[in-house]
C-alpha cells in the first residue's frame, strides 16, 4: 500500500524549466514595475511574511507581559499599544490580504485559463497601496505607537487619546483600498477572463470562495474609509459626527465599524476555505462533495456576514429587539459554515487519503474552525455574549477561527503549491513536524484562554488576579511552541528554494488547470489558450490524460 | 456593448477568439483574447469601482438619515441657510456637463476629434463653473460662522431675526439652545458630502485636463473608446450624487 500520491519526476534528468516568470527578466525594476500577477504574488508573499513576523513578535511581547499576574514587563500603556499594534498589523497586513493576495493573486488567472488578472496594473497599484500602509503602520509603531485597540473605539479614539491614531487611521485606509482593488480585480476577472468552456460550475471551489471574499471587500471595505475619515475629522476638526455632547452618536461608529470590519473576518476566513477545498480534494483523490452546495455556501456566507454586525455591540446599548434579530441572522451564518465542514467530511468518507503535510494543515484547519465556530453560536447568544464578551473567551473565539483557520489554511496553501510557485518541493518530514507542533501548541496557547474567558478574566489589561496565572503560563508556554511552528516553515522553506527537489509539473496529481503547466510557469501562463471541457476535481480525466501521454511518449 | 462601439471597433479582431500576436490593434494589452473582451473587462471593473463609491457615500447617507430623523427641526432650519437659486443653478450646470460629457463619448465613438475635444471642453468648464459657485456658498458659511469645529456659532438659529436675509425669507421661529446646537451635525454633513462630492469633481476636472492634451493627438478617436466610455461613467456617477445631495441638503422643508 502506498502512503504517498507524490510522484516527483526522476530527479537525475528533471531540469525547471529555463524560461518562466522567474527567470523571464531580471533586475530589482522588473519585480518592481512587474505586471504579472505571479510576480505580484511573490511581492505580496514577501511583505506579508515580513509584517506576519512582527505582529507575531508583538503577540510575543504580549504573552510574555501575562506570564506573571503583575505588570512588570512593560508599562500598563505599553502593553495597551503592543496589543494594539499586534491587531492592527494581523488583521490589516497580513490575515486579510494573506490568501487572496499571494496565493488567490498566482492561482485565480491560471485557474480560470487566463493569462493575467483583468487589471494587471491595478494589481501592481494595490501592493503599492499595501506597502505604503505598511510604512504608516511602521512610522507609527516608530514614533510611539496608537492604544485605540484596533477597533478605534469613539469616543477614546476621537476624544481622550493622544497617541497615533492619524497615521494609524491612514495606514488602514490605504491599505483599505489595496484589498479593494484586489478584491475589484477578482471580481472583473472570474466574470470576464474564464476560457473556453469554464463554466460557472467548472470553476474550482478555491475561485468561487474568493469570489464571495471579493464581494464582501468590494462592499465592504468602502465603509471602513469612510468610518475612518469621519474619525479623522472628528478628531481633528471635532465636527460633532460621534461627539455626544454635540448631539452626535458614538454608536454609529460602531455601526459603521462593524459593518466592514465583521465581513472583514469572512473575507480572512473564505480565501481559506477555499485552499481547503483543493488540498481536502487531492488528498483524498475525490471530487468534493456536494460542490454546488460548497460553492453557494460561500457566497452564501458572504451574504448573510453582511446582516450580523450588531453582535458586536450587544452590550453597547442597542435594542432588545435588534439583539434578537442579530442574534437570529448570527445563527444562520453557522449554518453555510456548517455545509463546508460536513462537505468536507463526505468528501474524506472512503476517499484515498495521504497525509501530506497541506492535508496536515487542512485537518488542523476542519478541527480548530469547528470549535471557533462553535463558540462564536455561544458569543451570537445574545444572553451568553453577555457574560463572555470583553472576556478571554472572545479572544480565544476569534484566534480558533483567525489563527486555527486561517492560518492553518495559509500554511497549508503555501505548502500545497509551493512546489508550482517555486518548482521545488519542500522537505516533507519537517514539515509534517512543523504542521503537528503548530497544532499542538496552538492548542495549549488558546484552549486555556476559552476557560480563563468563562473564569471572567477580562482582555486587554497587563495585569490579572493571581488564581488565573496556571493557565496564563499554560498559554504563554504554547504560543512559544507556537513560535517554533511558525520558524520552521520560514527556515526549511527558504532552503527548499535552492536544495529542494524539483517537482515537476503536477506532483500531487491534482486536477485544477495550474497543475498541467510547468512549475514555475511561463509568464504567460498557458502556451495556447486551454479548453476546459471536464468538470473540476475530475479525477477520472486527469488519469485518461496521463495515460494519453504515456501513450504518446511511447 | 452598444452598437455605436461595435462601429468603432469595426475591425473583425474586435469578435475574434484566438489571434497571433501580430495581427493585435496596439492599444490591445497582451493578456486579453481580443479588444471586445478588453473593453467589457474595464468597463465592468469601472461599474464596480462606482458600486464602492456608493458604498463610501452610503456611510454619509445613513448618518444623514439617522441625525436628519432625528433632529427634524434643527435640520429645517439649517438648511434655510443654504441658497436654494445656487444650489438649482449648480443642479442645471451638473446636468448640462453630464450632457456634454455623454456627446463627447458619442463623438469618441463616432470618431470625432474636434467634436470630442470641443466637448471635454465644455465639460471641462461646466465642471469649473460647479465648482466656482461652490466655493461662492462655501464662503458664504465661513463668514456665518457655520463651519462646524471652527467657532461654530448658533446665534442665526436661537435669535433667526439676527439674520434678516434668511428671517425675511422663511420666518423661523426661535429654536431653544438645545435643538439649535443640533444644526452643527446638519452642516457637518452638509460639508462632510459636498466636500467629498467636490473632491470627486476636482479629481474628474484633473483628469478630464489631461483628456483634453489626448484628444487633441486624436488618442480616443481611433477605435480605441474605453477610457472615454469609463469616465464618461465616473462623471455620470458624480453628478448623480448631487442629484441626491441637492433635494436632501437644500429642499428638506420644500414639501410644507
Amino acid at each position: 500500500m502506498s502512503s504517498t500520491i507524490v510522484s516527483l519526476p526522476d530527479q537525475s534528468t528533471a531540469r525547471i524549466p529555463k524560461t518562466n516568470f522567474i527567470t523571464k527578466e531580471n533586475g530589482l525594476l522588473s519585480w518592481l514595475l512587474t505586471g504579472d500577477h505571479k510576480r505580484i504574488a511573490i511581492l505580496y508573499l514577501i511583505s506579508i511574511t515580513f509584517f506576519f513576523f512582527i505582529g507575531g513578535a508583538l503577540a510575543g511581547l504580549i504573552r510574555l507581559e501575562l506570564l506573571t499576574p503583575q505588570s512588570d514587563l512593560m508599562a500598563t500603556d505599553t502593553y495597551n499599544k503592543v496589543f494594539t499594534m499586534h491587531g492592527v498589523v494581523m488583521i490589516f497586513l497580513f490575515l486579510v490580504p494573506s490568501v487572496p493576495a499571494t496565493l488567490g493573486n498566482f492561482l485565480i488567472p491560471i485557474m480560470l485559463g487566463a493569462k493575467d488578472l483583468a487589471l494587471p496594473k491595478i494589481n501592481l497599484l494595490s501592493w503599492y497601496l499595501y506597502v505604503v500602509g505598511g510604512i504608516l503602520v511602521l512610522y507609527t509603531m516608530i514614533s510611539g505607537g496608537v492604544d485605540t485597540g484596533w477597533t478605534f473605539t469613539t469616543p477614546l479614539s476621537t476624544h481622550y487619546v493622544n497617541t497615533n491614531v492619524m497615521s494609524t487611521g491612514l495606514a488602514v485606509f490605504i491599505a483599505g483600498f489595496s484589498s479593494i482593488f484586489t478584491g475589484l480585480n477578482f471580481i472583473v476577472t472570474i466574470h470576464k477572463m474564464r476560457c473556453p468552456g469554464m463554466t460557472w460550475f467548472r470553476m474550482p471551489l478555491f475561485v468561487w470562495s474568493h469570489y464571495a471574499a471579493s464581494i464582501l471587500m468590494v462592499l465592504g471595505t468602502p465603509v471602513l474609509a469612510i468610518a475612518i475619515v469621519l474619525v479623522a475629522l472628528e478628531r481633528t476638526v471635532g465636527i460633532g459626527v460621534f461627539d455626544p455632547t454635540k448631539g452626535g452618536d458614538p454608536l454609529l461608529f460602531q455601526h459603521l465599524f462593524w459593518f466592514y470590519s465583521h465581513p472583514a473576518v469572512y473575507i480572512m476566513i473564505l480565501p481559506g476555505m477555499g485552499v481547503i477545498s483543493e488540498v481536502i480534494s487531492t488528498f483524498s483523490r475525490k471530487r468534493v462533495f456536494g460542490y454546488t452546495a460548497v460553492a453557494f455556501s460561500s457566497v452564501a456566507i458572504a451574504v448573510f456576514g453582511f446582516f450580523v454586525w450588531a453582535h458586536h455591540m450587544f452590550i453597547m446599548g442597542i435594542s432588545n429587539y435588534a439583539m434578537l434579530v442579530f442574534s437570529l441572522l448570527t445563527m444562520l451564518v453557522a449554518v453555510p459554515s456548517a455545509i463546508k465542514i460536513f462537505n468536507w467530511t463526505f468528501t474524506l468518507y472512503k476517499g484515498s487519503i495521504t497525509f501530506e503535510t497541506p492535508m496536515l494543515y487542512a485537518f488542523g484547519f476542519m478541527g480548530l474552525f469547528t470549535i471557533g465556530g462553535l463558540t462564536g453560536v455561544f458569543l451570537g447568544t445574545s444572553g451568553t455574549d453577555i457574560h463572555l464578551t470583553e472576556t478571554y473567551f472572545i479572544v480565544a473565539h476569534f484566534h480558533f477561527v483567525m489563527v486555527g483557520g486561517m492560518l492553518m489554511a495559509f500554511l497549508s496553501g503555501i505548502h500545497f503549491w509551493w512546489p508550482k510557485i517555486t518548482g521545488r518541493m519542500y522537505p516533507e518530514k519537517i514539515s509534517q513536524l512543523a504542521a503537528v507542533v503548530t497544532f499542538i501548541g496552538f492548542n495549549f496557547t488558546f484552549f486555556p484562554q476559552f476557560i480563563l474567558g468563562t473564569l471572567g478574566m477580562p482582555r486587554r489589561y497587563a495585569a490579572y488576579p493571581p488564581e488565573f496565572q496556571v493557565l496564563n503560563v499554560f498559554s504563554t508556554a504554547g504560543a512559544s511552541i507556537l513560535g517554533v511552528g511558525y520558524l520552521l516553515p520560514i527556515l526549511y522553506l527558504t532552503w527548499s528554494l535552492k536544495y529542494g527537489e524539483i517537482a515537476g509539473n503536477n506532483p500531487w496529481q491534482a486536477t485544477g488547470l495550474e497543475w498541467q503547466i510547468q512549475s514555475p510557469p511561463l509568464t504567460e501562463n498557458f502556451t495556447v489558450t486551454p479548453i476546459m471541457d471536464h468538470e473540476a476535481y475530475d479525477y477520472e480525466w486527469l488519469e485518461n490524460e496521463k495515460a494519453k501521454e504515456v501513450a504518446s511518449v511511447g | 456593448m452598444s452598437d455605436s462601439t461595435a462601429i468603432a471597433n469595426g475591425a473583425p479582431e474586435a469578435h475574434g477568439i484566438t489571434h497571433g500576436h501580430g495581427e493585435h490593434p496596439s492599444y490591445q494589452r497582451h493578456h486579453f483574447e481580443s479588444v471586445a473582451q478588453q473593453a467589457d473587462a474595464t468597463n465592468f471593473a469601472m461599474w464596480l469601482f462606482l458600486l464602492t463609491e456608493i458604498m463610501f457615500f452610503g456611510g454619509l447617507f445613513t448618518a444623514y438619515l439617522i441625525y436628519r430623523n432625528w433632529y427634524y427641526p434643527a435640520f429645517v432650519a439649517a438648511s434655510h441657510q443654504l441658497n436654494v437659486w445656487w444650489g438649482t443653478a449648480n443642479t442645471g450646470v451638473l446636468i448640462s456637463s453630464s450632457f456634454t460629457m455623454a456627446m463627447g463619448v458619442w463623438c469618441a465613438e463616432t470618431r470625432r476629434k474636434s467634436g470630442l475635444v470641443l466637448c471635454l471642453v465644455l465639460t471641462f468648464l461646466l465642471g469649473l463653473v460647479f465648482l466656482g459657485i461652490k466655493t461662492i456658498e462655501y464662503s458664504e458659511k465661513i463668514e456665518k460662522h457655520h463651519v462646524p469645529g471652527f467657532h461654530y456659532s448658533v446665534q442665526a438659529f436661537t435669535n433667526p431675526a439676527s439674520d434678516p436675509d434668511t428671517y425675511k425669507e422663511y420666518k423661523d421661529q426661535p429654536m431653544p439652545l438645545d435643538m439649535a446646537r443640533h444644526t452643527e451635525i446638519y452642516f457637518f454633513l452638509y460639508f462632510a458630502m459636498t466636500g467629498m462630492h467636490a473632491l470627486h469633481m476636482i479629481i474628474g476636472i484633473a483628469i478630464l485636463g489631461f483628456m483634453i492634451l489626448k484628444a487633441r493627438t486624436g488618442a480616443y478617436t481611433g477605435g480605441h473608446v474605453t477610457f472615454v466610455e469609463n469616465f464618461g461613467l465616473y462623471w455620470h456617477f458624480v453628478d448623480i450624487i448631487w442629484i441626491f445631495l441637492f433635494p436632501l441638503l437644500y429642499l428638506i422643508s420644500r414639501h410644507q
